[in-house]
Order: structure tokens, then C-alpha cells, then sequence
């Protein structure tokens, strides 16, 4: 590799100071704007999680008191739900690669891209003023009455601080769908498109019709609490069950924005570690649309316990079966693809090798879930989080790790200490697996959560966990000690090295600030690992 | 370190892409075509796409509202009716119909930037829309009024001489709820025609950019089909005039 690289002009030295990293257009420099906040909110989050746990290492209330430990999981689940695991890929990892994935200069929007990332820290500023200032404790589904009558908390501050939220990822969404419709280069047809593209195109399609529903429902619940207008509570003549379907209609689409861009990012490491052609493409390509539209239509399996009729139950049980079928339809094609191919074992890999893993055992305890008379049993235990954090956690964090260490190069043209990259995914990968795995069988034993005290039969689970999460927090910090030396000290990365396919491969590290000096004319398949009659890919 | 996939190791294939020189653009570059769109037509249909998406999100916007009523109006039929009786017809229609011929100044204004009429006519059109929305938002105003003076706006001081107060003040609650949001429309609306009136008058739209005028305009149809949908909900569903 070519380290004595001569300086180009690229987006990250093409002007300098605090104001044109502040007012930048520039797709990329947005990017990396989402990536240092999102980082911070993760960490953030990550602080709560770790009280969370200290304070679950022994079945009394000695740490916190109840009432703030109630304040500490919501307030986790808010920052990494809302601020993290929603804006981490699409945000990041998507607004810098779509645009240069299909050849065009920028999103369709430059503007209203910078408008989203000041709105996300508008939001982002409700939020942290709303926890420094009491904090909120009903929990990160808001449910009514308690958010909009019995809760004394900044309940109306926190939903602001989404409802604004909200809008960012709305505006997010609006310029990806134009972008793929109108910015693609000449040639590149849809069926020519990166899965990464593809998955971001169905993730948007939720964050624009899903994203609005949440907005009204937090909205009318601050009306409620602060007008006394009557829609959820029943003491008003309200209907809180109205409360969970307006939710839940976008909260469960929501989970699929959170895994479907690190589905985006398994798919292309998968190709390029495999260095062979996706196994299916089509199929993983309209996967991800299937996810998105049957995504809309199961939100009820989160109200089998509500009092909702049993004929409703039955029909979102069946549903819910149904959206594990693309799903698993990904992971066959992905398992497809590496079958006999030359693998090799580079640190993005691993972290793909992990996301299938961790996402398969997210998913199979969802169909448990989604079996109205097991979820009776588990509803509202230590089964549902350690369910979601699997996918959630396991899926879409690995995801984002993986892509993150896969795009670097072409981010800052620097490479990573692959050792250390290697042994960070391993530690985290084993943290992960303490940390939630213990929580399947205590739950499964009936631990319920959301208290802050526990039958003194279940410590040992919850000390392994916490042993678990000490691990997983120390994994997550080496990445960044080694990603910040890596921009100063690390390796110069050549354009591609990989030897990947795809269109921001061929355009050097860091990339030009205008991408593409020419408008490229696409030829056939950007990923293609050989030749297209061999794949029948056109 | 290097890398595990050399070159070397893995022979490839035909590069996937060809980077070609794109064809040259006919036109010469318009004042107005932002740096990264290859030519005119593609930045229209961008943001005309664009205005489409967002309008899209504004339906489950209010959708999440619509749900709502249709849930409680299912729940008590009867209590719907009798409050919507309080509401005023007579202005929910004036202010259809106002609505409606803000509509037509607006298809008037962007026709006229299209064909590229004087920056006169088409600051004309676009006053014309601005004065029918202030008229909707000061009806508007008359009516909200009235249901303070009257004790119909929910919380602690509603007061409902009728056989359902509790249906009548949950239907006001989405009565207020539902019309303030398109209320705050209308004013952003508002603010967005200045911004295009004092661009019309600057005369910057011809036959070959008028993106602007056109998608302000589909926002403000959006806005005035909303109300086609409450109005009947709210006004006049089960409703008999009183006599
Ligand atoms: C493979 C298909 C999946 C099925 C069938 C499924 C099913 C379920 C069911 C039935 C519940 C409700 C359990 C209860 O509250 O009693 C649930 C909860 C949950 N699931 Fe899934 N799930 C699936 C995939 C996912 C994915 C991919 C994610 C996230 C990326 C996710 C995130 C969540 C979350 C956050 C909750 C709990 C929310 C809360 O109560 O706080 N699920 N899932
Ligand atoms: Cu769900």
C-alpha cells in the first residue's frame, strides 16, 4: 500500500474551521456530524445502561432508589432507541454511501440534510434538558394514563424532545427516496443497485409513513397532560389501549428501521468478504420491501395482554409469523452466499459473522414471542429484553460496528489496527452474550422487568449479566481509542483495499468533495464478483 | 496491515462499472440548477418527488388524528352528533368555499409563472391566496372565540348543557386538536407564500424554472383537501339544520 500518498484535495480538507464543518452541504461531512453526535448519545445511553445493571447486581434497591431507577431505564431506552439505534446507520454509514453508491454528487436535498442533523440536536437538547431537570419515568413506551395523568415527570419535555427528533428522521427518509428515485447515474437501473441502497430505500419508506403516526401520538399526549384534552385517559372519557395501537403502529415499523439498514451492510460484507455475488439478489432485495410493508401490519402483538379481542390476537400472532419469512429469507441468502466462497476472516466480517448469528437467536424468540399463549407467560419479563436487545443490540450494533470498519478507509483513508479490531469484536461479542443471554432463562423464570428489586433466586443470572455488560462496555470503548489513532497514525488506505466492488470503491480515499469529477455511466451490476452471465445478474 | 483480500489472491473480473464521461448537457447552465443536479428537468422532478414524500408523511400526520375520531365517534355515536350540532355551519361553510378560491388564485399563480405572465400577475395570484387564507384564519378565529365564550373548549372549564358531556368534550378535544394542526398549516402556508411572492416579485420564474410556485402550490392543495375532509366530519355528518 502507498503511504507516501501525495495530499488531494478531498471533503475533508477542502476547507477547514468550526463554520464549514457547521454549515456544510456536503453529504460526508454531514455524515461524519451524525457520527461524532450519535457516538456521544451512544455513550450516553450506555452510561444508564451500566446504572442499570450496578444496580441490578444484588436483588435490593441500595443503589438507587426505585423512583430513580425507573427514571434511569427510561431514560435509556429514549437516548438509544430515538438517538441512537435510529439515526445510527441510515444517518451515518447511509448518508455518506447512498449518494456515492449510485454515482450522483450528492442527496437530492443538501439543505435539508444539514436541517435534519440540527433538528436531531434540537431534539436530542429537549431530551438531555428533560433528564437533567427530574427525568422521566414511564418507561420509553409512554404508556397512558400514566404519561398523560399519574407520572409527575417531565413527560411533555421528553415528548418533545422525539416529537422534534421525529421530524429529523422524517426529512432523513423524504431525501433518500428522492435521491435513489432521481439522482441514480445513467444505467444504474434499479435492479442494478446495492442491497446497502435497497435496504436504506425500505428503511426510508417506514421513517416517512410510520415516523408521523409516533409524532401525533406524543404530540396528543402533551396536549393531554397539559390541556386536559380527552383522547387517552379514561378518566377524561379517553381509550389508553387507543394509545398502545397509535404507538405501537410505529414502534414496531420502528424496530425494522433500526435492523433493516444493518441487514443493508451484512449484505454487501458478506459479497466482499465471500468475494462472490449475493446469493439471490432479487429475493434479498425485495425481502427488504416485504419487511417493510408486513412491518406495518403486526404492531398488535404488543397488545395480546391489553384486553384486546382474542380474534385481533390471533390474526396479529398469524401476521407476525409472517414477517419472520423475509427476514429469514435474508439470512438463507446471506448463509447461501458464503457457502464455498474464499472467505476470509478480515474484522468487518466478523462482525457480519456475528449479526447473522445474534439476529437468528433475536429472531426465533420473536416467533416464541409471537405465540399467543407463550407470551402471556413471558410478556413483560426479562425474556422481551433480552428478545430485543438481541436484534436490536446484537443486530443493529453489529451491523453498524461492521459497517463502520468496512467503510473507514473510504471515510477518513486511514486503516484500523487490525488486531485490535479483531479483539474488540471478540470482546464484544462474548459481552454480548453474557449480558443478554442469562436474561432469556431468568425471565423465562419469571424475573419481570422494569423493577429495581428481584427475587433473591435470581441474583446469579443478573450477576453474570452484569459481569457481561462490564465486558461489552469495555468492547465498545476500544474501538473508539483505536478509530481516533487511526485518523492521526493509521495506515494510508489505498482506494479500495479490499478489493471490493461498488462505485465508492473506485473514486479515491477520503473521497473529492463533488464524489465523481464525471457523471459515471453504469454498465451493468455495481457489485459484481464475476461475471454477470455467470450470475444472471444484467 | 494489510488487508487479507489482495489482488493477488483473488483475480477480478471486469470492472463492474465503466466511468465514462457523462454526455455533455445541451443546455447551458441555468442561474438557477444547483451544483449537484446534471440538469433542469432533474432538479424539478427532484423536488416535485420531494413535495410528494412529505405530503405523504402530512397524511399519517393527520392520519393518527382521523383514527382517533373515527375510534370515538364508533364509541358514541349519539354524543358526537349532539356536539357537532354546537358547531357553526354557516362559517364551516363560508370557509369551504374561501378555501376554495384560495385554491384557484393558487392554480392561477403557478399557471401564470409556467407561462411566464408578467412578475405582476403573478405576485397578483399569489396575494390573492395569501388574502383568502388570512380570511380562513380569521373565520377561523370567530369560531374558536365562540366556543370559549360558550365553555366548549375542554378542561377544567367545559360546560356541556346536553344528554353526553363526556362525548362532547372528547369530540372537542379533536374538534380543537384536529383544526388547530390544519390551523397552523394554513400559517405556515402563509409563511411560505411571502417567501414565494417576494421571489415572484424579484422575478426569478420563468417558463424554464417555476419549481417553486408549483410545489408551494401542491403543499396548499394538500392544506385545502384536509379541510374537504374535516369539514364534513365535524360539521355536518348526522347533522340536521336547526330551525
Ligand atoms: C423476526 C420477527 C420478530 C417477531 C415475530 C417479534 C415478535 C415480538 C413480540 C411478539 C414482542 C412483544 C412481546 C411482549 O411485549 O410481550 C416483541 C417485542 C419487542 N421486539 Fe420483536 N419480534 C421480531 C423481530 C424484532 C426485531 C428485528 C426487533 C428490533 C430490531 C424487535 C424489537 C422488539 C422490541 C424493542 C420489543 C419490546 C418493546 C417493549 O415492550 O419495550 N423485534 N417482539
Ligand atoms: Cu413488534
Amino acid at each position: 500500500m502507498d503511504t507516501t500518498a501525495t495530499p488531494t484535495l478531498n471533503y475533508l480538507n477542502n476547507g477547514h474551521g468550526l463554520k464549514s464543518w457547521l454549515l456544510t452541504r456536503d453529504h460526508k461531512r454531514i455524515a461524519l456530524l451524525y457520527l461524532w453526535s450519535v457516538t456521544a448519545f451512544f455513550f450516553l445511553g450506555g452510561f444508564f445502561a451500566l446504572m442499570i445493571r450496578l444496580e441490578l447486581l444484588t436483588p435490593a434497591s441500595d443503589l438507587v432508589q426505585p423512583d430513580t431507577y425507573n427514571k434511569l431505564f427510561t431514560m435509556h431506552g429514549i437516548v438509544m432507541v430515538f438517538f441512537f439505534l435510529i439515526p445510527s446507520i441510515p444517518a451515518t454509514l447511509g448518508n455518506f454511501l447512498i449518494p456515492i453508491m449510485i454515482g450522483a454528487k450528492d442527496l437530492a436535498f443538501p439543505r435539508i440534510n444539514l436541517l435534519s442533523w440540527y433538528i436531531y440536536i434540537l431534539g436530542g437538547l429537549f431530551t438531555i434538558t428533560a433528564a437533567l431537570t427530574g427525568g422521566v419515568d414511564t418507561g420509553w413506551t409512554f404508556y397512558a394514563p400514566y404519561s398523560t395523568t399519574a407520572s409527575n415527570s417531565n413527560v411533555i419535555l421528553a415528548g418533545l424532545g422525539i416529537f422534534i427528533t421525529g421530524f429529523s428522521s422524517i426529512l432523513t427518509g423524504l431525501n433518500f427516496i428522492v435521491t435513489v428515485h432521481r439522482m441514480r447515474a445513467p444505467g444504474l437501473t434499479w435492479f442494478r443497485l446495492p442491497l446497502f441502497v435497497w435496504s436504506h430505500y425500505a428503511t426510508s419508506l417506514i421513517m416517512i409513513l410510520g415516523t408521523p403516526v409516533i409524532a401525533i401520538t406524543v404530540l396528543l399526549v402533551a396536549v393531554e397532560r397539559g390541556l386536559h384534552l380527552g383522547i387517552f385517559d379514561p378518566a377524561l372519557g379517553g381509550d389508553p389501549v387507543l394509545f398502545q395501537h397509535l404507538f405501537w403502529f410505529y414502534s414496531h415499523p420502528a424496530v425494522y428501521i433500526m435492523i433493516l439498514p444493518a441487514m443493508g451492510v451484512v449484505s454487501e460484507l458478506v459479497q466482499a468478504f465471500a468475494r462472490k455475488n449475493i446469493f439471490g439478489y432479487a429475493f434479498v432485495a425485495f425481502s427488504s420491501l416485504a419487511i417493510a410493508i408486513i412491518g406495518f401490519l403486526v404492531w398488535g402483538h404488543h397488545l395480546f395482554v391489553s384486553g384486546q379481542s382474542t380474534y385481533a390476537g390471533l390474526v396479529f400472532s398469524i401476521i407476525s409469523m409472517f414477517v419472520a419469512i423475509p427476514s429469514a429469507v435474508k439470512v438463507f441468502n446471506w448463509t447461501a452466499t458464503l457457502y464455498k466462497g474464499s472467505v476470509s476472516w478480515d474484522s468487518p466480517m466478523l462482525y457480519a459473522f456475528g449479526f447473522i448469528g445474534l439476529f437468528t437467536i433475536g429472531g426465533l424468540t420473536g416467533l416464541f414471542l409471537a405465540t399467543l399463549g407463550m407470551d402471556i407467560h413471558m410478556h413483560d419479563t426479562y425474556f422481551i429484553i433480552a428478545h430485543f436487545h438481541y436484534v436490536m443490540v446484537g443486530g443493529a450494533i453489529f451491523g453498524f460496528l461492521g459497517g463502520l470498519h468496512y467503510w473507514w478507509p473510504k471515510i477518513t483513508g486511514r486503516m484500523y489496527p487490525e488486531g485490535w479490531a479483531k479483539f474488540a469484536c471478540l470482546n464484544i461479542f462474548i459481552g454480548f452474550n453474557l449480558t443478554f443471554g442469562p436474561q432469556f432463562i431468568v425471565g423465562y423464570l419469571g424475573m419481570p422487568r422494569r423493577y429495581a428489586m428481584y427475587a433473591p433466586e435470581f441474583q446469579v443470572w443478573n450477576v453474570l449479566s452484569t459481569a457481561g455488560a462490564t465486558i461489552l462496555g469495555i468492547g465498545y470503548l476500544i474501538p473508539m481509542v483505536y478509530f481516533t489513532w487511526s485518523i492521526f497514525k493509521g495506515e494510508i488506505a489505498s482506494a479500495n483495499p479490499w478489493g471490493a466492488r461498488g462505485l465508492e470503491w473506485e473514486i479515491p480515499s477520503p473521497p473529492p468533495t463533488e464524489n465523481f469529477l464525471v457523471t459515471p455511466i453504469v454498465t451493468h451490476g455495481t457489485h459484481q464478483y464475476a461475471p454477470s452471465h455467470e450470475v444472471g445478474i444484467v | 496491515m494489510r488487508s487479507a483480500l489482495s489482488e493477488q489472491q483473488f483475480p477480478q473480473y471486469p470492472a463492474p462499472v465503466a466511468i465514462q464521461p457523462a454526455p455533455a448537457p445541451e443546455h447551458a447552465h441555468h442561474p438557477w440548477l444547483q451544483h449537484h443536479f446534471d440538469n433542469m428537468e432533474q432538479q424539478a422532478e427532484a423536488s416535485t418527488l420531494g413535495m410528494w414524500v412529505f405530503l405523504s408523511t402530512e397524511i399519517l400526520f393527520f392520519g393518527g388524528l382521523f383514527m382517533a375520531y373515527l375510534v370515538y365517534r364508533h364509541a358514541s355515536p349519539e354524543g358526537f352528533q349532539e356536539a357537532s350540532h354546537e358547531l357553526n355551519r354557516f362559517w364551516g361553510t363560508t370557509n369551504t368555499l374561501v378555501l376554495i378560491c384560495s385554491s384557484l388564485t393558487m392554480a392561477l399563480a403557478v399557471r401564470a409563472a409556467q407561462t411566464g405572465q408578467s412578475r405582476k400577475t403573478q405576485v397578483g395570484w399569489l396575494l390573492g391566496t395569501m388574502v383568502f387564507g388570512v380570511g380562513f384564519l380569521g373565520i377561523k378565529a370567530i369560531e374558536y372565540y365562540d366556543k370559549f365564550v360558550h365553555h366548549h373548549v375542554p378542561g377544567p372549564y367545559f360546560h356541556w348543557e346536553g344528554m353526553y358531556p363526556k362525548p362532547a368534550e372528547q369530540f372537542y378535544s379533536l374538534y380543537f386538536a384536529m383544526t388547530g394542526l390544519h390551523a397552523l398549516h394554513m400559517i405556515i402556508g402563509l409563511g411560505i407564500m411571502a417567501v414565494i411572492a417576494v421571489m415572484a416579485w424579484r422575478g426569478i420564474f420563468d417558463e424554464e424554472y417555476y419549481t417553486p410556485v408549483e410545489v408551494a402550490g401542491l403543499y396548499w392543495h394538500f392544506v385545502d383537501i384536509v379541510w374537504i375532509f374535516l369539514f364534513p366530519l365535524l360539521y355536518l355528518i348526522g347533522g340536521h339544520f336547526k330551525g
